[in-house]
């Protein structure tokens, strides 16, 4: 392999970029990246850098005097591929033959249509976002956040702590309840409730009032909520626009086998964009972690470079944390997979726990609220059992 | 010189973190038998490396998953970009001892030093 080119210049992307490196890859490097910033890192956008805490530089992903030899195209887009040549077109009219693809273009965050045009509203994946979602609020009383995902609780919790009155709008029965499951989620309400956020919860927009900028938002049942900003956190898409009619299979995100190889040779898919096959659920699904682009960079990277022969040891189940309030949230496995769910540690009303989630007696996920030290001792138990297919 | 514990309250595969001195000290026994020490704080974030997972001579965080080497404090890959210090450990009447490094730490942001604050 001569030429490499990695599409999407975040953390999967320069994983990988490095993992090809580490494995011995010593020809051309290309990094294509949509944004003009060097790779940064996401997770504080809704919580320190939002609250100011910590500043732009401390969100680089590369350390000082980190030497590569990777040539970046920055502020350039990938906006077409043709898998077989696999040539790579680029928003600057350029395009760019590779002997190998890494394709870690991520996700993006959906929106809610009709909202675009009006200022105060705002989502939250790009650093973009987060300077003009901070310097909006450093002005702003009243904050409505719609959806009770990560992104939303994180984003409540954070305002909250600079002192705005907040409206957490929810269309199930919990913030988080989607990843930690109705009962857990009801503990996250209640954290939120005690410091002063408003949860309203089984409600549906039907629109983000204003004229030029917002001023609330409508709920199905007629309630208008007033607002100075509006955050919709509803969720992210696979940034896979660029790939239709490639001959690279995409479903919900690009299509990959279990060890991260598309449906075209010469082609991996790595991060938030990829579906990879997971043997243990029997599906292909996408984990929209960054533990997951961190484990599974090296994989795509053995992928690419050996042509597939490479055997992946089995993904580690899925791990993430969240940040709010002065609360730690750590989270690994499916809770859907789960007939009970039990405290075994601490008191969910003190916010400082640890449960256990199991289908009949198998441990299927654990959650630690608050418990960094216990959680890593679960968490070991969980990733060490055997595993079971099927 | 600083006193840890004998050595035998400190078992194979085990933590332990020490707050007399500040920032606080990681001592580590690992599963091969060495008894290694590091700064017990994550460079990232205020984590504590005593709490993370210990396989082989490295440490994974237990927040963020990056990854110290306890030999030499280097760190694998982001999110923590600086290496935390190593100390000295002597073992000596089957007591623990840790000889503190004269390096200056490298704290994450938001923290400081107790007296600096
Ligand atoms: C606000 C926020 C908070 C989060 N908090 C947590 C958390 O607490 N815990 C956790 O586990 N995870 C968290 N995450 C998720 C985590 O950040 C993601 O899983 C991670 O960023 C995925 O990395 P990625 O490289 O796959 O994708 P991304 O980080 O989305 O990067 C993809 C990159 O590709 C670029 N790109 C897209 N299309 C193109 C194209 N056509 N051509 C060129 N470049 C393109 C994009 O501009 C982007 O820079 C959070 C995410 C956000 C947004
Ligand atoms: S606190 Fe250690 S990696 Fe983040």
């Amino acid at each position: 392999m001569k030429t490499v080119c990695v599409v999407g210049a975040s953390l999967a992307g320069l994983l990988t970029a490095r993992a090809l490196r580490s494995q011995g890859y010593g020809g051309r490097l290309v990094v294509v990246g949509a944004e003009e910033h060097r790779p940064y890192d996401r997770p504080p956008l809704s919580k320190d850098f939002l609250k100011g805490v910590i500043g732009e530089s401390d969100l680089a992903l590369e350390g000082g005097g980190e030497q590569q030899d990777i040539d970046w195209r920055l502020g350039v887009a990938a906006t077409g591929l043709d898998a077989t040549a696999r040539r790579i077109t680029l928003s600057d009219g350029t395009s760019l033959v590779a002997d190998g693809i890494v394709i870690a273009t991520g996700a993006a965050a959906r929106t809610l249509p009709g909202t675009e045009a009006l200022r105060g509203v705002h989502t939250l994946r790009t650093l973009d976002d987060a300077r003009a979602l901070r310097a909006d609020l450093a002005t702003a009383r009243r904050l409505v956040v719609i959806g009770g995902g990560f992104i939303g609780a994180e984003v409540a919790a954070t305002a909250r702590e600079l002192g705005l009155d907040v409206t957490l709008v929810e269309s199930g029965e919990a913030p988080l309840a989607a990843v930690v499951g109705p009962t857990m989620g009801r503990v996250i309400a209640d954290l939120h409730e005690r410091r002063g956020v408003r949860l309203v919860r089984h409600a549906y927009v039907t629109e983000v009032t204003g004229t030029d900028r917002a001023d609330g938002v409508r709920l199905a049942d007629g309630t208008h909520l007033p607002a100075d900003v509006v955050v919709v956190g509803i969720g992210a898409v696979p940034s896979t626009g660029w790939l239709h009619g490639s001959g690279v299979e995409l479903g919900d995100g690009v299509l990959c086998d279990e060890g991260g190889g598309t449906s075209a040779p010469g082609i991996v898919a790595v991060g938030d964009c990829a579906a990879w096959y997971d043997p243990v659920r029997g599906r292909h699904h996408r984990v929209e972690h960054w533990t997951g682009a961190r484990q599974r960079a090296a994989v795509a990277a053995a992928t690419l470079l050996s042509a597939g022969t490479a055997r992946p040891e089995p993904a580690r189940p899925a791990y993430f944390w969240s940040d709010q309030f002065d609360v730690k949230i750590q989270f690994i496995g499916h809770a859907g997979d789960a007939d009970t769910v039990t405290v075994e540690e601490g008191d969910p009303a003190d916010h400082s726990f640890l449960a256990a989630y199991r289908q009949g007696d198998r441990l299927v996920a654990v959650l630690g609220v608050n418990q960094v030290r216990l959680f890593t001792r679960w968490r070991r138990h969980l990733e060490t059992a055997p595993v079971q297919t099927g | 010189m600083i006193p840890v514990c004998p050595l035998a309250s400190l078992p194979r595969g085990e933590a332990l973190r020490l707050d007399v001195v500040d920032p606080p000290i990681a001592v580590f026994h690992t599963d091969e038998g060495d008894i290694l020490a590091i700064d017990d704080t994550c460079t990232h974030q205020d984590a504590s490396l005593a709490d993370g997972w210990l396989e082989g001579c490295e440490i994974e965080c237990p927040l963020h998953a990056s990854r110290f080497n306890l030999r030499t404090g280097e760190v694998d890959a982001p999110p923590a970009k600086r290496p935390v210090r190593v100390h000295q450990v002597v073992v000596e009447n089957d007591v623990i001892h840790v000889v503190p490094s004269d390096a200056p730490p490298n704290l994450p942001p938001g923290v400081t030093l107790k007296g600096q604050a």
